[in-house]
């Protein structure tokens, strides 16, 4: 007996530890039918998850009833939305039509999972031309065809609080650097922070390190697409973001700790800080009971003087996209739910609750896109902002520095002092975990 | 083996009666078909996506294989190289993980033990109300896992959390301490895991007691045991068995669980905190690299075999000289 109950043990102890090995999840996939059922996974675009559930209901109903299909939405956080997607990908299950970040495109095409916009799917969402340039340059790698489509388009902008500023005898928005850390020490005083930062969130990070690594002269990625993690550029970069917190004392060491993507916009909204980089959020700083009159918009500032081979970058090529899975046992009724989300009067009612820009040239024409805040945004994407590297290792890169500046952040706030060197050593081994 | 034989000889013995096929599917094989639907789920569930773990283990498969995995160009072993090679920063972040979840397992195992083992003995004997305290004790392990340790969460934030709140409001603090990130993090996770554990060792360890005849206690009484000397000569001895199999089995969970860190700290946890579960986790689907993160799982696998049968074999042997 001993022996087959030491094996049984045995088994069972293997099965316990397996279970990590091979795991994956499934999505639902609609059969196709006269009045198929399409499933849209949306990204979390307004204030939380049933705020964007019901700024879509409407909208999908008005698409039922014109073409009598169905969609099932589900709109996914940004913290698991890559995650989602990556396993709707191994799967070949999933949604029929999803939203991504526009920064994933090149690295989702890779995968070969997303319906490619040839000529002729582009045809039958009402033509190519109909998308701003800018937006369509965000939606894969140069020379393929896109692998999605422009939806939400946006860029990070300086957030600042009027009232705040003029109590504090400040004229107007920081054009430099010193200016600005300047102004956020003024407005830091008992519990009450300058500026607010979403420090624990991945992409938030990320994408300030890209635009202060742009002002440097940095890059993340060399021409050929190989890593260049850690440069001393880009180590400048993220000192600086870090230094918010450590050094200049602007930022409370409790930001290292927010995580959903919200949190940080509401401790802005509700006056608890009075600077946050953000992209386009009126919508939502409407919503979370801001008072308009308050909110002041800025690009980011500038280094002064500029470091040699430093660029005029104030903010990425921000977006979302809408794409379609290639498996889809839907794809004519997906091609038609993504004209209709495309469309002119779905882009000015969309963006227009979101606080986003239109990705359509038509929809500029309807005067709720004429205010200073859209203006400042649209001259913001129009002259100082960069796409992201466009390679396909740009999701894994996201990633990996991403949670490397987390663990930067948490350091600091924990009282450890973040040096140079540290920093260096961390964006190394982020270099290593994408092999290079 | 005694069963296969004797069935044989059945077959044997009755085969010149009837046509043999038939007798034969009748008798002998009715066990095994019975037993073919748990084998095929077993299968399904378990033995095939381990090989498969195992298969993908000598794979590149990154984002470009994705979708069609098969088309993965084969690795040998350079996943195995690349998770053991501890002078990388790959390896040393697996060798550093390993080494929390370690302590930290250990530290979770004395705690859940010692508990369980404290309320088992302190219930054992019939008073009023024992039914409700027993309920009580096991509420943490009956609550859903998500419920529980996201409200651990939220307890546990820095600003709004009521653990700081408390600590405050009785001056015990200077200042808000963190407790999901830094050197704290790692305390917050085992304390949790503790809380949510400790039931499952009292279940078991109450259920072992109550095998334990009452005269026994009797009898060390009269010899003059007190409760300390009744449980480390009666009680102890004989619930070895039951130690044995629950001391594996929490070892084996709590080296293994991936919802209490990974709901406590997101897929980024603090490197104080960095279990191997979760670190698997993230060199798999985070960086998207499921060659290397089979490699660490089936490393892993080995380890709990060789830790399965090491300490099987050492009870066998405790229990041959006992």
């Amino acid at each position: 007996m001993r022996p087959t109950k030491l094996s049984t043990l045995a088994c069972a102890a293997m099965l316990a530890a397996v279970p990590l090995a091979a795991c994956g999840s499934s999505g639902s996939n609609s059969s196709s039918s006269a009045h198929p059922t399409l499933t849209y996974w949306a990204s979390n675009q307004g204030t939380s998850l049933q705020d964007d559930q019901q700024v879509l209901a409407p909208q999908i109903a008005k698409f039922t009833k014109q073409t009598g299909i169905k969609v099932k939405v589900q709109v996914i956080p940004w913290t698991t939305l890559l995650n989602q997607i990556t396993a709707a990908t191994v799967s070949g299950k999933g949604p029929d039509v999803l939203n991504i970040g526009n920064t994933w495109s090149a690295s989702l095409q890779a995968t070969g999972a997303f319906l490619p916009f040839t000529s002729s799917v582009m045809n039958q969402i009402g033509g190519s031309s109909r998308f701003l340039a800018g937006s369509l340059s965000a939606t894969g790698a140069v020379g393929k065809p896109p692998t999605a489509v422009p939806l939400y388009s946006t860029a990070y902008g300086l957030y600042y609080n009027k009232a705040e500023f003029a109590a504090a005898g400040i004229s107007g928005p920081p054009v430099t650097w010193a200016e600005f850390v300047a102004d956020a020490k003024k407005l830091t005083k008992n519990g009450h922070y300058g500026l607010t930062l979403e420090a624990g969130q991945i992409p938030e990070n990320v994408h300030l390190a890209f635009e202060l690594s742009q002002q440097q002269g940095g890059s993340f990625f060399d021409s050929a697409g190989k890593p260049t993690f850690d440069t001393p550029q880009n180590v400048a970069a993220i000192k600086q973001m870090i230094d918010f917190m450590q050094a200049d004392k602007i930022a409370n060491p409790g930001d290292a700790q927010y995580s959903k993507g919200t949190e940080a916009l509401t401790d802005y909204a509700t006056g608890k800080a009075a600077m946050v980089f953000w992209q386009t959020a009126s919508g939502s700083l409407a919503k979370l009971g801001m008072k308009a009159s308050n909110i002041g918009v800025a690009p980011l500032p500038l280094p002064s003087p500029m470091p040699s081979g430093g660029k005029k970058v104030t903010s990425m090529v921000a977006g979302i996209n809408i794409a379609i899975m290639k498996d889809s046992k839907n794809l004519s009724a997906a091609e038609k739910f993504v004209k209709f989300m495309t469309s002119t009067p779905e882009q000015e009612s969309l963006n227009h609750t979101y606080g986003s820009l239109p990705t359509v040239q038509a929809a500029y024409s309807d005067p709720a896109f004429n205010t200073p805040a859209v203006h400042t945004f649209r001259s913001i994407l129009s002259t100082t902002a960069a796409p992201m590297p466009a390679v396909a290792a740009e999701s894994q890169f996201e990633t990996a520095v991403g949670t490397a500046i987390i663990h930067l952040y948490s350091s600091a706030a924990t009282g450890k002092t973040v040096t140079s060197s540290m920093i260096g050593q961390a964006l190394s081994q982020a270099q290593q975990q994408l092999g290079g | 083996m005694v069963d296969t034989i004797r069935v044989k000889q059945g077959v044997t013995a009755s085969a010149p009666s009837s046509p043999p096929k038939r007798r034969w599917w009748r008798r002998g094989s009715l066990p095994y078909v019975l037993l073919i639907p748990a084998i095929l789920l077993e299968l399904l569930i378990h033995i095939i996506p381990m090989l498969a773990g195992v298969g993908i283990s000598f794979l590149q498969l990154t984002l470009f294989y994705l979708r069609n995995w098969r088309a993965a160009p084969f690795a040998g072993f350079s996943n195995y190289a690349v998770a053991v090679n501890f002078s990388s920063a790959t390896g040393q972040a697996l060798l550093h993980s390993f080494t929390v979840t370690i302590i930290y397992t250990l530290i979770v195992l004395a705690g859940a033990w010692l508990f369980g083992m404290a309320a088992a003995v302190l219930t054992q004997r019939a008073f009023r109300g024992r039914g409700a305290v027993r309920t009580l004790f096991l509420i943490p392990y009956a609550l859903p896992v998500f419920a529980s340790v996201i409200t651990w969460n939220f307890m546990l934030q820095r600003d709004t959390g009521m653990v700081n709140q408390l600590l405050m409001s009785l001056h015990l603090v200077g200042s808000r301490p963190f407790w999901l990130i830094g050197q704290d993090s790692f305390w917050s996770l085992v304390i949790v895991q503790l809380w949510r554990t400790w039931p499952f060792a009292f279940l078991i360890l109450t259920a072992g007691l109550q095998s334990i005849p009452a005269d026994l206690y009797e009898a060390a009484s009269l010899d003059g045991a007190g409760i300390l000397g009744q449980v480390r000569h009666v009680t102890l001895p004989l619930i070895r068995p039951v130690n044995r199999v629950l001391l594996l089995v929490l070892f084996l969970w709590t080296f293994n669980d991936f919802s209490v860190p990974f709901t406590l700290f997101g897929s980024a946890p603090p490197s104080q905190a960095d279990i191997i579960s979760i670190h698997i986790y993230e060199n798999s689907f985070v960086s998207w690299n499921f060659g290397t993160g089979s490699a660490m799982s089936v490393l892993l696998l080995l380890f709990l075999l060789l830790v399965t049968l090491v300490y099987l074999a050492l009870g066998r042997r405790g229990a041959r000289h006992a």
